[in-house]
């Protein structure tokens, strides 16, 4: 098995009513490193991890996962959905949450063993949430519930993992241990891929970088991505001072916009 | 002794329907069973006019096509024309039922179909329709039997899907991401309602059903914090509101069905205020 390339995405087009949301995307992400697909509102950053996981219909091209489909992969594949995507009102508690990521198809019916109850409790420990097993979710802070979303990817025991916008609304600390995490699990030799918006923190957090504004306008190691042309071409003329001052006001809104 | 059928066969359908319309209320999906209940109608006009009997056998079959016609409709209109889920409940029931009044008008003549009557049963006429073997052993009520049989199923498919259930309803994107059959179990959920509903407005009245499955599973998720208490509290709330029910009609002298329906709704306004009280309680120490 090959296993230098993560994800290989060919042609790739995504329309929603006719409206492409990417078009033609290509290119080839290596294994065990901490990727950033970055991009502009509105740019397919999310379309794009649907497209790797199969939830939105591809209207052309293909994805490969380690070199294959991914219905053959599945089991080495964990997705961390946008965190806003879920009620967390939901009648549930921290754990049941975290279970869900040992669910199998064709193990559904069966009970859960003990070995997947130890695999759920090691996983929130990672992300420092064990003392909440018995938590509603409802009760969580932002920051909490994304560690919960991770916690629950990390109990899959994936190879790569898929991760959208994690860093959307969560307090300083959370963000810190969500980037020791990834940097541990690239230690372990896994992949993990995220939907990330801010340049600023970009640069920091990871070692290979897509560009995307419904094309894809740059992959590649960090270094070769950070420069002005290509920044300028992936975010137009917004990259100036007063779309900062958006960026803030939008920040300052956001637990607003949240409820 | 007629008291004692009519709250039980009240309490088992109380149980199906609740334990269903919790996972309904938590998909934001309440009044489906409010659509089935009217969209059957043209289903059960052509049993009618295909059998030429009032047997309840082929009504229920066609009541029950209907019913899954209608999930599927709703489905198809949310996903394929990115409806509202609500806008395409509201489409789909109205639609369906307006063409079973067609049907009716334009076959007046050769259908003896009072709509009321076939669509909604009267749970006051429990004990009225008994169950005889061919001995002549009386066995009670022919819909006790039947709500029974409707409860294990129910209680077969809720334990055995429960993780299917919990996952597909809690986040149904990462449930098809993990590779689960995301389909299957919302056509299990919405073929388990539409049976459900079809089954038991025959016998207790339609208002009935559509109040069962939603206020009992809404009252438990006020004061709950995960499923398992919400559907056994669902469970509780079905039984009370029946026996509650009852007694109430006995006193007023007025509709079962719509004292049971009612005495639901008590319950919700009490466990609402008492959870509101609950939670000034829990925030004072905080503001201090």
């Amino acid at each position: 098995m090959n296993d230098k390339t993560a994800i290989e995405a060919h042609n790739l087009t995504v329309s929603y009513n006719r409206r492409p949301v990417l078009w033609n995307v290509d290119f080839e992400l290596p294994a065990g490193q901490v990727i950033g697909i970055i991009g502009p509102n509105g740019s397919g950053k999310t379309t794009l991890l649907k497209a790797i996981m199969d939830l939105v219909k591809k209207s052309s091209g293909y994805v490969k996962l380690f070199e294959q489909d991914l219905e053959e992969v599945r089991e080495r594949i964990s997705y961390v959905p946008q965190r806003e995507s879920v009620d967390w009102d939901f009648p549930a508690s921290v754990m049941d949450v975290v279970l869900m990521g040992r669910y199998r198809k064709n193990k559904l019916l069966k009970r859960l063993s003990k070995a997947d109850r130890d695999l759920a409790a090691e996983a929130l420990e990672k992300v420092n949430m064990l003392e909440y097993s018995n938590r509603q979710i409802s009760q969580l802070s932002g920051g909490q519930q994304q560690r919960v979303f991770i916690a629950r990817s990390l109990a899959q025991g994936a190879d790569l993992y898929i991760m959208d916008e994690p860093f959307v609304g969560v307090d300083a600390a959370t963000e810190e241990a969500i980037m020791l995490l990834m940097q541990e699990m690239k230690k372990e030799g896994k992949t993990v891929v995220v939907v990330h918006h801010d340049l600023q923190t970009a640069k920091l957090y990871f070692d290979w970088i897509v560009l995307l504004n419904t094309r894809l306008v740059a992959s590649g190691p960090k270094d070769q991505i950070f420069n002005e042309a290509l920044l300028q071409e992936a975010y137009g003329g917004k990259l100036n001072v007063l779309s900062k001052v958006g960026e803030l006001i939008k920040e300052k809104d956001f637990p607003v916009r949240e409820k | 002794m007629d008291g004692f059928w009519i709250i039980l066969s009240g309490t088992l359908i109380a149980i199906s329907c609740g334990l269903l319309g919790a996972y309904l209320v938590l998909r934001k999906m309440a009044m489906v069973g409010d659509a089935i209940s009217h969209a059957v109608l043209p289903g059960i006009v052509l049993a009618y006019l295909f059998s030429g009997s009032r047997e309840t056998i082929p009504m229920l079959i066609g009541a029950a096509v209907l019913g899954v016609l209608t999930t599927v409709l709703i489905e198809l209109f949310y996903k394929q024309a990115r409806l509202q889920i609500d806008a395409s409940i509201g489409i789909t029931f109205t639609w369906l039922f307006a063409i079973g009044i067609i049907l009716i008008s334009v076959f007046a003549g050769q259908v003896d179909l009072d709509q009321d009557c076939v669509l909604y049963g009267e749970i006051a006429y429990v004990p009225l329709d008994l169950w005889f073997t061919a001995s002549g052993i009386n066995l009670g009520p022919r819909t006790v039997w039947i709500a029974a049989t409707l409860l294990l199923l129910i209680l077969t498919f809720i334990y055995f899907g429960r993780r299917g259930l919990f996952i597909t309803t809690f986040n149904e994107e990462y449930a098809k991401a993990l590779g689960l059959n995301v389909a299957f179990w919302h056509y299990a959920l919405m073929g388990s309602v539409s049976l459900t509903t079809v089954v038991s407005f025959e016998s207790v009245g339609a208002i009935l059903v559509v109040a069962f499955l939603i206020v009992p599973p809404a009252t438990a998720y006020l004061i709950t914090t995960s499923l398992k208490p919400m559907l056994w509290l669902t469970a509780f709330f079905g039984f009370l509101s029946s026996l509650g029910g009852y007694f109430l009609a006995v006193w007023i002298n007025g509709s079962i069905a719509g004292a049971m329906a009612t005495v639901a709704g008590i319950f919700f306004l009490c466990v609402w205020i008492f959870s509101l009280i609950k939670q000034k309680q829990a925030s004072i120490p905080f503001r201090a």
